[in-house]
């Protein structure tokens, strides 16, 4: 090995120690443990919630607390009406705004020229994804309540919700088709296939992947909303025959897990203590289930990726 | 000489994209049955000449031309089903396309979308086209295996044999042996000698001596002009009669 450091000007042999590779080195340690730190930082509260609850609410979980409704002003008893609220909320809301995100978002991407209108488009779909979510129970209470004469009730609540969570679906699904390489298309077009063959064929099966993260990511966020819900169909209490999935009808009020955990905390007097933790045990895990079904169908449809 | 009516006659044709130009009212035809060779530095419209033949320019936002396009005495601008103009002509990318489908599925593509249903008649056609490609030999225990998991140079005659699929007068190769190796090349100028027997080709190329090998005659198409359009053996001789398209060819140009 050549090691002459008599000329410090001529470039210094490869492995060879000198201060200046030793301090690029430990800049590099360094920007490491910065990096990991704060990995570290933005876990531990993330854990902190989810153990804290757990072990708070976990003596109270049982079957019989998911079946049965609640009682005694809300201090004993279970989540039922409360449980299947959210599950129709979630599931009526997800039968408007999956279609039409999906489909609004293949029109978007696969059809739609590049003009002011488009322009406009996107814009507004970005925008109203930042729009608060009590701008949106505001809308709903004007728009689907009383303007089209819905009442309170879970189909107003539903459309509410399916408003506030369209741009996730279509954010997610555009992305999914951008993912598509434009060669595929081309190809399909120059063999004489229509833009909906194309599509139909090829596009939207390699597409799917995204577009189901999207709308299961949609259904986490339509699972933990409260304010939309409060002014659009949800109710403090409300009594349903236990153990009938269809309880309820689009017309009544419904009960609502995230809205219940509001109420448990800061209206009801005399509820164990418990009782809050466990129903935000409920929501969570419910929340974190969803979303690792998500994960898993992805890593599944990941593996078996076409190309 | 006889005069039988050109397969494709390009009249006055401009382009643009955007307000960039690309061709400047060119005009020439293509004899039925001949290879028309088409050479050129990159940039120079080739591509874009072949998407305006089959009418997929249209589809690049911002595109635009004049001019006319005859196929079959028929301007493809004005035929009433722009989808059956596409299959009456085979198209081949640069770049080898496989599908995310099987192979079976790649070859059957075309066919199925143009309304072929039959399973006997998608059978036969999938192993004449892969047949046709000099492909079968290699893919024919495997056909249910993914197109996009061939080689290249397998993915290349893939593409080929899609395009036949459609069973198209007219294929266009668009620089097909730019990702693939010389021995595959060689293999597809084999299979495109065949198939000169039977229909029109018309060849991008950016190996000048691939026009040499395989065309009737030879386009040079320089910056959107048609430079010079001659038979090959006098495009490639040693005095083709223009300055340029001696450069070219010889390497020398610049
Ligand atoms: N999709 C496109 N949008 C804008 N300009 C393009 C596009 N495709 C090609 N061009 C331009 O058109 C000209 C001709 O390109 P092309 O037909 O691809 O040439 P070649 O195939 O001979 O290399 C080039 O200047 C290129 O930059
Ligand atoms: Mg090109």
């Amino acid at each position: 090995m050549n090691s002459t450091p008599s000329s410090p000007a001529t470039s210094p042999a490869p492995f060879v120690s000198n201060p200046r590779v030793r301090r690029k080195l430990r800049q590099e340690r360094i920007a490491q443990a910065v990096f990991a730190t704060m990995v570290v930082l933005m876990l531990l509260p993330l854990l902190g919630i989810l153990v804290y609850l757990v072990v708070r609410g976990a003596p109270l979980i049982s079957w019989e607390f998911l079946t049965t409704n609640p009682s005694k002003g809300m201090t004993a008893g279970g989540i039922w009406s409360a449980l299947l609220g959210t599950v129709w909320l979630v599931v009526v809301s997800l039968a408007f705004s999956a279609p039409i995100g999906v489909l609004a978002a293949v029109y978007l991407n696969e059809y739609a020229k590049d003009n002011w209108f488009t322009r406009v488009v996107n814009l507004a779909v970005v925008n109203l994804a930042g729009v608060p979510s009590i701008v949106h129970a505001l809308f709903g209470l004007g728009a689907f309540v009383l303007f089209f004469g819905m009442g309170r009730s879970i189909l107003a609540a539903s459309l509410t919700l399916a408003v506030m969570t369209m741009p996730v679906v279509i954010t997610a699904t555009r992305e999914a088709l951008g993912a598509v390489p434009m060669s595929f298309r081309e190809a399909c077009w120059n063999v004489g296939a229509t833009r909906w063959q194309t599509i139909r064929r090829i596009v939207l099966p390699n597409a799917v992947s995204g577009i189901l993260t999207g709308v299961i990511l949609e259904i986490s966020r339509k699972a933990g909303e409260t304010v939309p819900i409060m002014f659009t169909g949800a109710v403090f209490f409300r009594a349903i025959p236990e153990g009938d999935l269809f309880a309820y009808r689009l017309t009544d009020q419904c009960m609502a897990l995230s809205m219940h955990l509001y109420t448990v905390t800061t209206q009801v007097t005399g509820a164990p203590a418990a009782l809050p933790f466990a129903v935000a045990t409920v929501l969570i895990l419910a929340i974190i289930l969803i979303n690792a079904t998500s994960i898993a169908i992805r890593a599944w449809l990941r593996s078996h990726r076409k190309w | 000489m006889h005069d039988s009516p050109p397969k494709i006659k390009v009249e006055q044709f401009s382009s643009w994209y955007g307000d960039k130009p690309v061709h400047k009212e060119i005009s020439f035809h293509v004899r039925a049955n001949e290879v028309l060779g088409i050479i050129g530095p990159a940039q120079s419209g080739k591509t874009t000449l072949l998407r305006a033949i089959n009418r997929t320019l249209e589809l690049t936002a911002g595109a635009r031309s004049t001019g006319t396009i005859q196929v079959d005495g028929e301007d493809v601008r004005w035929v009433a089903n722009v989808y059956e103009l596409r299959r009456k002509i085979g198209m081949v990318a640069p770049l080898p396309v496989g599908l995310p489908l099987t192979i079976y599925d790649n070859v059957a593509f075309a066919p199925r979308c143009a309304g072929l249903s039959r399973k006997s008649d998608l059978d036969a056609l999938v192993e004449k086209c892969l047949r046709q490609a000099a492909l079968w030999d290699e893919v024919k225990d495997r056909l249910d295996s993914l197109g996009t998991k061939l080689s290249g140079g397998q993915q290349q005659r893939l593409t080929i044999a899609r395009a036949l699929s459609h069973q198209p007068e007219i294929l266009c190769l668009d620089e097909f042996s730019i990702a693939i190796d010389p021995v595959t090349t060689m293999r597809i100028e084999e299979v495109l000698k065949e198939l000169r027997k039977d229909i029109t080709i018309i060849l991008v190329t950016n190996l000048t001596q691939q026009a040499r090998r395989l065309a009737d005659r030879t386009m040079f198409l320089w910056n959107g002009e048609i430079i010079q359009l001659d038979r090959s053996e006098v495009i490639f001789s040693e005095n083709p009669g223009n300055q340029k398209t001696y450069d070219y060819v010889h390497g020398i140009f610049g």
